[in-house]
């Protein structure tokens, strides 16, 4: 008989879940032990920051522990991850934001993703998706996040407006924003730098 | 209709929604439509692609969310504790007021009984 890996993995992330919501603290740490590479990454690709990844990775995890009888299982626990962490990375990233506008320190420089500006790179074959994460992360952080949750994670318009806490229409204007902002980089000047991708 | 148009709405339409006719009819006759379109694609394909490619994170993270887990943990329970306790108080605060008072009402009564009966 031939097992699916995958499907096995989904079966004892759903077995933690449902031991996590009759209240087994251990099965919640090992579902965060499973879990937390996947949640990290997406934090960092939200807030473009290392320490802000981390702090979104605890209170994200916090949201979860306590909201896991509110997991229905109509969803992947991965996809109900995803959107708690959309929006603690939302609240944390408004509340630094304000906190860091008055420091010149904070201010970013523009960051030059162009194959041109760093001609060693266009050799490597890996190095395209390097690239790109490097131009996602210098976008500014509304359009980041609506294009990294619709573009990178799939998420709906509709679920991207309820977790970052704006409309439907402010979702899909950002996300023309970001990827336009996000070809003019890479594909610069007319293809300039169309090995980026 | 002019490049700069469909240059305009490209990146809404490059996921497959259906364009106008006019559109899609220059992007047909269109060389640098089409390399537009195709670059818009490429990078939709290479967005995708980084899903799954993981970021590492600081050796310490997963023992920080652990305790932070513990120590919310912890923090619940001696709420849970101090509720607990400030119940029993009030319980028992309100149990001493109503004696006293089943007690006041009594002597009065008795009071009351003894002066009636020597009158």
């Amino acid at each position: 008989m031939v097992t699916d890996p995958t499907a096995e993995l989904r079966a004892e992330v759903d077995r933690l879940v449902d031991a996590a919501r009759s209240g087994d603290r251990a099965a919640f740490d090992e579902l965060v032990r499973r879990t937390y590479v996947d949640t990290y990454t997406l934090a960092m690709r939200l807030t473009a920051n290392e320490e802000d990844a981390h702090d979104v990775v605890q209170e994200s995890y916090l949201r979860a522990w306590k909201g896991i009888n509110r997991f229905r299982g109509d969803a992947q626990f991965s996809t109900w991850m995803y959107r708690i962490t959309a929006n603690a990375a939302a609240t944390l990233v408004q509340k630094r934001r304000r906190r860091r506008t008055e420091s010149l320190e904070f201010v970013e420089e523009p960051v030059d993703v162009s194959i041109e500006a760093q001609p060693e790179a266009a050799t490597e074959s890996s190095v395209g998706l390097e690239e790109l994460a490097r131009a996602v992360a210098a976008l500014p952080p509304k359009l980041r996040s609506v294009v990294v949750l619709k573009d990178v994670y799939g998420l709906s318009h509709e679920a991207i407006a309820e977790d970052l806490g704006i409309s439907v229409a402010a979702a899909k204007v950002r996300l023309h924003r970001g990827r336009k902002r996000l070809r003019d980089v890479l594909f610069e000047e007319g293809g300039r730098s169309a090995h980026a991708v | 209709m002019r490049c700069e148009e469909v240059a305009r709405q490209l990146p809404q339409t490059v996921e497959g929604t259906p364009v106008d006719l006019a559109m899609q009819t220059h992007i047909e006759s269109c060389l640098r439509c089409q390399a537009e379109l195709a670059r818009y694609r490429r990078m939709l394909r290479a967005l995708q692609q980084l899903r799954t490619r993981f970021l590492e994170p600081s050796p310490s993270l997963l023992a920080q969310t652990l305790a932070a887990l513990e120590e919310a943990g912890e923090r619940q329970a001696v709420r849970s504790l101090l509720s607990g306790r400030r119940l029993a108080y009030a319980g028992a605060i309100g149990g001493a007021a109503l004696a006293t008072a089943g007690t006041a009402a009594a002597l009065i009564v008795a009071r009351s009984r003894r002066r009636a009966a020597v009158a």
